[in-house]
């Protein structure tokens, strides 16, 4: 036990010996944090929006004030030559193009049906896909007052079909308060694991691990002291995040949040030891680098459900999720931030990851032996 | 020029050495787009439904089957009560609820407005979103029909149609819209990581010093330690090309040699990125961390690969265009999906040239100024 102390006290010094290093921990993270939570919006509006008017008439223009006054759209410009839209689409200044035929206006004047265009550019797919759906609803909006301003006389008067949308969880859809845990949680890896997939390689590299080899020290002593002042690193980097998350992005934090704080430490526990198992199977830091961001971190960011849902992964590849503790971490936090639910309901995503981070250090502590001898 | 050659073979040579970094560098990546390109999806379709019709008269039917009908949602349950959908909801077997009141014909005959109930599961806030797009469109189209034919008392055209058209994607896979987000996200990583690490190793190690005495300028080193990096990374990325058009049907609308142009300055603003963050700081671990918090977030979330810049907050806007891969994705995009020529891609391309001339000359200077 006093060993571990001696070397916990040795980490810290060589942290401190490293000043350049505290910045990027503590305020770094805080800083992506801000420009990332409000970035990772999946809303879609002020979608670019061409219009091509033919027929420069009344109708047309009060169509077309129906979507400069939609906050889902911005039009970009108004033209009546129909290849502007699509110099406008290639180069990406539109995503949407709104086409208006001529004689639309004699047309619904005279109480003929008319068709209009909406032109979208596919390749955002997501985005396609709301904004053809807010654009046809606007102007079936539209039709319908129009049909009902032309109903016979004495023919009855029609109501109309409302759509009363609520939603649960997240009732301001904000995406915002889906995001941000979930950009949280991303953080906090990239920060604990980096740390961790540095620390056993880098005494390699350095030939220190010689003179560790020839101390006393017990391999889990190492792996433990290894990882304790990362953890306290990583405590305060929780602190820092959530405060963030809560006082400025005002996440209300539904649950508890000792809950939150100390299962994230056993996030933690999952982060950084697999940091250290990557330290003690690779032979120099670039190795480490590259095989903590590519077999590890790439995973979790894609796999974890952070943003792709797994539901939507091919049956093969979700049994792949379950070996990602981002998998359980984003079940916990956000159940904790948005439906405020405690252990009773995840609490097989706790243990699991709790199971997960000891078999993980476990693992580190016996492949350091290896690399000791 | 000589003397860049040397440095760029002898940083080929302990490349080659470290067989891991080597395999990781070439094929890892193509690998990785594999699994993320057939795992990665987003289509929302199939969306689970509760259906809670306490109407039961033709216009409701109507409503319903309309929902059914829409190939967005499939109608999974047909609760009794609210207590019902309730539990269908928390557990997740639905996760949107349409709830038909009493009397909704009545209320659309008689001229009001008759109020449907949507419930939609927020957790997921970018399938809510869509999803709400959707409810409201079914719902405002069997609005306007039922309006017609209510009034008219027969069939009668909308007053205005929609004729929606979808260029360059017809079917909207979101697989051709993530494809080359995953190609750009991979090979700014990839480059980042790779250089990061190069000059502060030799600081790390104590071989700077003879980096220091050895009568190279500072440009051709730099040059020397891109080049083999950049060839590395440029098969690298043509082997994901490759593997998305066998794969997943990428097409290459445009010409291959603007591909190819586009690569390479992208790639070549990356590797110097990399580089720049190696001069900057003075220990790996550091080198490491910085390289991935300003490239692994910034270019997944700031660069329109999954999230819409024009959705995002007009300050944070202004930062995306500090974000190569910005530039690179409408490139890219544009080549490989609508074919276009570079005379439309020319603000893309001068970004980009001016993004790698930007760091390399910060590195450069860094550089020199470390030589002393």
């Amino acid at each position: 036990m006093r060993r571990l102390g001696f070397l916990v006290r040795k980490e810290f010094q060589e942290l401190r010996r490293n000043p350049r290093m505290f910045p990027v921990i503590f305020i770094a993270p805080v800083i992506q944090l801000f420009i990332l939570g409000y970035a990772a919006t999946t809303d879609v509006k002020n979608v670019p929006l061409m219009v091509v008017d033919a027929d420069r008439s009344p109708a047309s223009r009060d169509l077309i004030a129906r979507f400069e006054g939609s906050p889902y759209f911005s039009v970009v410009g108004v033209t009546s030559r129909d290849g502007d839209v699509l110099t406008a689409i290639e180069e990406r200044r539109a995503w949407m193009a709104l086409s208006i035929p001529p004689g639309f206006g004699a047309m619904i004047g005279r109480g003929d049906p008319v068709t209009v265009q909406v032109v979208t550019d596919g390749t955002d797919s997501n985005s396609a896909t709301v904004g053809m759906a807010y654009a046809s609803s606007l102007i079936s909006e539209r039709a319908a007052e129009l049909a009902a301003a032309r109903r016979p006389p004495g023919a009855p008067r029609v109501g109309a079909i409302e759509a009363r949308i609520r939603v649960w969880f997240n009732p301001q859809l904000s995406s915002l308060h889906f995001m941000v845990p979930g950009v949280l949680a991303l953080l906090l890896m990239i920060v604990t694991t980096v740390l961790g997939a540095m620390a056993i390689v880098r005494e390699k590299e350095l030939g220190t691990l010689e003179q560790l080899n020839v101390t006393p020290l017990k391999r889990w002593e190492l792996t433990v002291g290894k990882l304790l002042p990362f953890g306290l690193i990583g405590m305060i980097d929780v602190v820092l995040v959530v405060s963030v998350a809560v006082l400025w992005f005002e996440i209300p934090l539904r649950g508890s949040f000792p809950l939150l704080f100390v299962l994230s430490l056993v996030y933690l526990l999952c982060t950084l030891s697999l940091g250290l198992f990557v330290s003690t199977i690779s032979d120099n830091q670039q190795q480490a680098m590259m095989t903590a961001v590519f077999f590890f971190m790439m995973p979790m960011i894609y796999l974890s459900g952070f943003i792709f849902p797994i539901e939507n992964m091919p049956a093969v590849i979700r049994p792949v999720t379950y070996l990602i503790p981002l998998r359980y971490y984003l079940v916990i936090v956000r159940g904790i931030f948005l439906k405020g639910v405690g252990l009773e309901s995840f609490w097989k995503d706790a243990l699991l990851m709790l199971g997960w981070g000891v078999a993980v250090l476990a693992l580190a502590t016996m492949r350091s032996k290896k690399t000791l001898s | 020029m000589r003397k860049a050659l040397a440095v760029g073979r002898k940083e080929f040579r302990q490349i080659v050495r470290d067989r891991r970094t080597l395999m990781i560098l070439l094929f890892v990546p193509a690998f990785f787009l594999m699994l993320y390109g057939y795992a990665l999806n987003w289509d929302i379709r199939h969306v689970r439904l509760a259906v809670l019709d306490r109407e039961h008269s033709t216009e409701s039917r109507k409503l319903v089957s309309a929902f059914a009908n829409s190939a967005y949602f499939d109608i999974v349950a047909t609760p009794a009560s609210m207590r019902e959908i309730e539990r269908l909801m928390d557990r997740g077997e639905a996760r949107v609820a349409l709830v038909v009141p009493e009397g909704m014909t009545r209320d659309l005959q008689s001229g009001r407005t008759a109020s449907v109930q949507v419930i939609i599961n927020g957790d997921n806030a970018n399938t809510a979103t869509a999803i709400f797009g959707y409810a409201q469109a079914v719902a405002q189209g069997v609005s306007a029909s039922l309006q017609l034919e209510l009034a008219g008392g027969r069939a009668m055209a909308p007053p205005i149609a929609v004729q929606p058209r979808i260029w360059y994607n017809p079917e909207l896979q979101s697989t051709l819209f993530l494809v080359p987000g995953l190609i750009a996200f991979i090979v700014m990583i990839s480059s980042v990581v790779s250089t990061s690490l190069s000059i502060v190793r030799e600081k790390e190690r104590g071989t700077w010093e003879q980096v220091r005495m050895s009568p190279i300028t500072t440009p051709a080193y730099v040059v020397g330690k891109t080049i083999p990096y950049f060839f590395i990374s440029l098969v690298s990325a043509f082997l994901i090309i490759a593997a998305s058009m066998v794969l997943f049907d990428l097409p290459v609308r445009g010409s291959w040699l603007l591909l190819l142009l586009a690569v390479s300055v992208f790639l070549v603003g990356a590797l110097g990125t990399g580089l720049l963050v190696s001069t900057l700081v003075d220990s790996q671990a550091l080198a490491f961390l910085i390289g991935l918090l300003i490239s692994l977030l910034p270019t997944f979330v700031l660069s329109g690969f999954i999230f819409p810049i024009a959705s995002m907050p007009a300050p944070i806007r202004i930062v995306t265009y500090a974000v190569p891969a910005r530039y690179f994705l409408v490139a890219l995009r544009g080549i490989v999906l609508k074919g276009v020529g570079f005379g439309t891609l020319a603000p893309q391309f001068a970004a980009l040239g001016s993004y790698a001339f930007v760091v390399l000359a910060l590195a450069s200077v860094r550089l020199a100024k470390e030589r002393g």
